[in-house]
């Protein structure tokens, strides 16, 4: 034993002779180096998952898809715009103009947002902050991490859109080189501008009530973007007609939307290219602008980051003695404490975070936003459109209604289980029968849910001025859907777990909520499907019985009994076949489950 | 001041152990294999009424693991866990309630007040209403945290989670109180405020299971002690058993533990580096 020791002693000296000799100032890294340990977790993180392959198959197979569809769409929409003579080109300009101010608005609102974490609040910052390195290379390697965490989805846009102008233009290989300069330069300004602004709000709030502040702003004017482009009825612009004269429509054409920001810069660079017309001009105002703002973001970042770094390490606030309401508890109409306790602990976490309930405004916005379209779309009692027509609108519209339910399911009931993942300490030692904890998320979920989806149903299907049949074929559906998709969202939720994020937010852009957006619209076909052939055959008789728009009863027509059976009873037992496979399985899977935090081999 | 924290923690010590019956804690061939990797390889042991239980080892002797085990977080590969004869396997429910669980790492619900916190726990003990409201304000109070009761946790130190988490504990009246690591971040008073509270908890019918890398707390505190390393207990007993065990030489919990885990070089090696670094 002495002798091991001594040979350990003997370790220690060899180690110690390695020393450097003294040195003084900061250590050259490199900002390499400080990014390295990120890629390399990011990389073990996907190396070790199980079925790792499987899931990149499935993500690729799916992001390829989705650019397929998106290249056509707006390929088709060029060619489209090439058969107006004179004005094609001025329309695909305008296109690409309008696509890169979205982009850009988008960029920016997301790494204010994302700069807070990557500068601000990540937890190997502290070690960051104590140890010798360049606070330059902090920067850029922190930027480079703010960047790419708050592009990859603008960037998976634009790649099908870029492709589309090049492929329809004829695009040589030099316009795909030019494309990744812009594009670079493009991507840099928001990152540096957008922490910047974090940089300085950091500076003049706490961390904390600027992530609250960030959080709302952000919000309001994601939702504001939304209105705008709503307002903006881009759809306007392929139907020339609308215009007093073509005079008009031209002199919209012609003005550039916003001839200050980059992202006309970065449009034109590309499209005078592609037209022939080249004008280096843009191109040299975008990248020597990106770099500029690079250097003062340097310069910034320099002088008020360790000041605004220390202020975010400053804790919340006391809230001053004031005795914490309990009304909330009575008002919870559960028998049992646990219950009930557990009921007003979700409302509480979740109205008292900001990140979460502001939320609830983007909610509302898309919502209003869905339901205006179906309003201004031109059905109805004094429109020519079919009574048929308006019938299959209206279950295209369950479908999509479905949808907003399923997205809003994967934003707020699939997290669910992953939040509770940092608790397991306590709700596993505790009494407490798992089979209650799933059920009072399942009633927690679903009855908001409810409250959104049945006015949406109720009120786009009174806009669409469906038969009162199908009205209530899809009310009764949609109270359907809404139960299975909750019952999904929280036991997929409880299958692929997210503990290690902070961010709510975060959690449904997994694997596992990918999984769930994906089981939720086929489950939302096949109901549509279900529910719609029988609905067809009915509708069809009547229309041969009565004519158009007469005698829309309640009662079916002659149509026999085995569609109606077949149909509504399948849909039925789907539903409840979904609602119990997944509350079934979810609970054992939250009475089995070990996977949580800290859980490693102690 | 001893006396007045005696006396509030007297008030507070648990009365469900059942007097005279089966040990509040029973381990038989415990184990737990993560993959191929053992991290517990048959561990047996039993806790009396009456009695502080410490469990010792070298980090990653699987201590941690055990602890997560008995608190019902961890399913055993093998071996039974028996609190008050109850097996926890068969019937959580009802072992569970005898139970009370303090995590090492402080997490709790960020958002709630210390308050709601503590109600919420009491709650899934299936407790409420005025008595454990006037219990709630008294851990409070033992532990200096009666002004924080409405703050949110979001705003409190390390050592104010961790004596929440204390409270949070004690609160519904446990038989047995399982602890991993319950010095870490406490400031002395609320040190010596613990160890009192164990003390008169387990002198109240309680008994107490606890694992520490702190020699001084374990050889100040407990009444007997087992030390794990390697997923295997090496030795156990009173401190004079262990003595015993050790040998000559190993009068304290130190050398005891150091001897028992294969650390005696720890002088030479302290040594080495001194003497290179000089």
């Amino acid at each position: 034993m002495a002798e091991e020791a001594r040979a350990r002693g003997r370790v220690v000296r060899e180690l110690g002779r390695d020393r450097l000799p003294p040195a003084t100032g900061y250590v050259d890294t490199g900002a390499w180096a400080l990014l390295r340990p990120k890629l390399r977790s990011k990389w073990n993180r996907s190396a070790r998952r199980e079925g790792g392959l499987l899931r990149l198959g499935l993500l690729g197979a799916l992001a390829l898809g989705f650019w397929a569809l998106l290249f056509t769409l707006i390929y088709r929409m060029l060619l489209y715009f090439r058969g107006a003579e004179g004005i094609g080109d001025l329309l695909a300009g305008k296109l690409l103009g309008i696509g890169f101010l979205t982009f850009l608005m988008i960029l920016l609102l997301s790494n204010v947002i994302t700069a807070l974490s990557t500068f601000f609040l990540s937890r190997d910052l502290d070690l960051l902050m104590a140890a010798p390195v360049d606070p330059l290379h902090v920067y850029w390697a922190r930027l480079v991490e703010s960047m790419v965490n708050s592009s990859w989805m603008v960037v998976l846009l634009v790649v099908p859109l870029l492709a589309a102008y090049g492929v329809m233009y004829g695009a040589t290989a030099g316009f795909w080189l030019l494309a990744a300069v812009v594009l670079l330069a493009f991507l840099v300004l928001p990152a540096v501008v957008g922490s910047a602004v974090t940089l300085v709000l950091v500076n003049v709030f706490p961390a904390r009530r600027t992530r609250d502040l960030l959080a709302l702003v952000g919000l309001l004017s994601a939702a504001g973007v939304v209105v705008l482009i709503r307002l903006l009825q881009p759809e306007r612009l392929v139907r020339p007609d609308e215009f007093r004269s073509l005079v008009d429509f031209m002199a919209v054409l012609r003005t550039p939307t916003s001839p200050w920001l980059p992202s006309e810069w970065a449009a034109s660079t590309l499209l005078t290219f592609l037209t022939g017309r080249w004008d280096v001009f843009p191109l040299i105002l975008l990248v020597s602008t990106a770099a500029a703002v690079l250097v003062l973001g340097g310069m910034l970042h320099l002088r008020a980051f360790a000041t605004g770094y220390s202020r975010a390490q400053e804790g919340a606030e006391q809230q001053g003695g004031r005795e914490r309401s309990r009304i909330l508890e009575r008002f919870i109409p559960a028998r049992s404490p646990a219950v009930r306790q557990l009921v007003a602990k979700e409302l509480r976490v979740f109205f008292r975070d900001a990140t979460q309930w502001s939320q609830l405004i983007l909610l509302g916005v898309l919502v209003v936003v869905y339901v205006y379209n179906i309003r201004v779309l031109p059905v109805g009692r004094d429109t020519d459109v079919s009574f048929f027509l308006v019938n299959v609108i209206g279950f295209l519209n369950l479908g999509l209604a479905g949808f907003v339910v399923a997205a809003i399911a994967a934003r707020f009931v699939f997290p669910a289980m992953s939040l509770e993942g940092r608790m397991t300490w306590l709700l596993r030692s505790s009494p407490l029968d798992p089979r209650t904890l799933f059920w009072t998320k399942y009633a927690v979920g679903t009855l908001p849910l409810l409250v959104v989806a049945l006015p949406l149903i109720i009120l786009t299907n009174l806009s669409l001025e469906v038969s009162p049949f199908l009205f209530w074929v899809s009310t009764v559906a949609m109270v359907g859907a809404t139960l299975a998709m909750t019952a999904m969202a929280l036991a997929l939720g409880a299958f692929f777990p997210n503990h290690e994020t902070e961010n709510p937010a975060e959690i449904p852009t997994s694997f596992g909520g990918l999984l769930f957006m994906m089981s939720a619209v086929g489950y939302l076909v096949a109901l549509v499907a279900l529910c719609g052939w029988p609905v067809y055959h009915i509708l069809r008789s009547r229309l041969a019985l009565t004519g158009v728009g007469a005698g829309a009863g309640l009662l079916p027509g002659d149509v026999g009994i085995l569609p109606p059976l077949l149909g509504f009873g399948g849909a039925v037992v789907l539903t409840a076949g979904v609602i119990t496979v997944s509350l079934r399985s979810g609970v054992r899977r939250i009475r089995e489950a070990e996977t949580f935090v800290g859980d490693g081999a102690a | 001041m001893t006396d007045v924290m005696r006396g509030a923690a007297g008030g507070l010590s648990g009365t469900g152990a059942p007097g005279g019956s089966p040990p509040l804690l029973e381990l038989t061939g415990l184990q737990k294999a993560y993959g191929r990797f053992r991290a517990v390889k048959g561990v047996d042991l039993t806790v009396e009424p009456g009695e502080i239980f410490g469990f010792l080892g070298p980090n990653g002797a699987g201590k941690t693991t055990t602890i997560r085990m008995i608190a019902g977080i961890l399913q055993p590969t093998g071996g039974t866990i028996r609190i008050s004869g109850v097996d926890l396997l068969a019937d959580p429910g009802t072992a569970r309630r005898m139970m009370g669980y303090i995590p090492d790492r402080p997490f709790l619900y960020e958002k709630l007040s210390g308050g709601e916190f503590l109600r919420f726990v009491a709650a899934l003990w299936g407790k409420e209403g005025p008595d454990v409201e006037a219990r709630m304000d008294r851990f409070l109070e033992l532990f200096s945290l009666a002004d924080w009761k409405d703050e949110l946790i979001e705003s409190y130190s390390h050592g104010m989670r961790q004596k929440l988490l204390i409270s949070s504990a004690f609160l519904h009246d446990p038989a047995l109180v399982v602890v991993d690591e319950p010095m870490v971040g406490l400031d002395p008073r609320s040190a010596r405020i613990l160890k009192d509270l164990l003390r008169s908890f387990v002198d109240g019918g309680g008994s107490v299971f606890l694992s520490t890398h702190t020699l001084e707390v374990a050889e100040a505190v407990c009444d007997r002690i087992a030390i794990i390393v390697g997923g295997e207990i090496q030795a156990r007993g009173t401190m004079s058993e262990l003595r015993t065990q050790a040998g000559s030489g190993a009068d304290h919990l130190e050398d005891i533990f150091l001897r028992v885990t294969g650390g005696e070089g720890v002088a030479d090696l302290v040594g080495a580096l001194a003497g290179d670094a000089a």
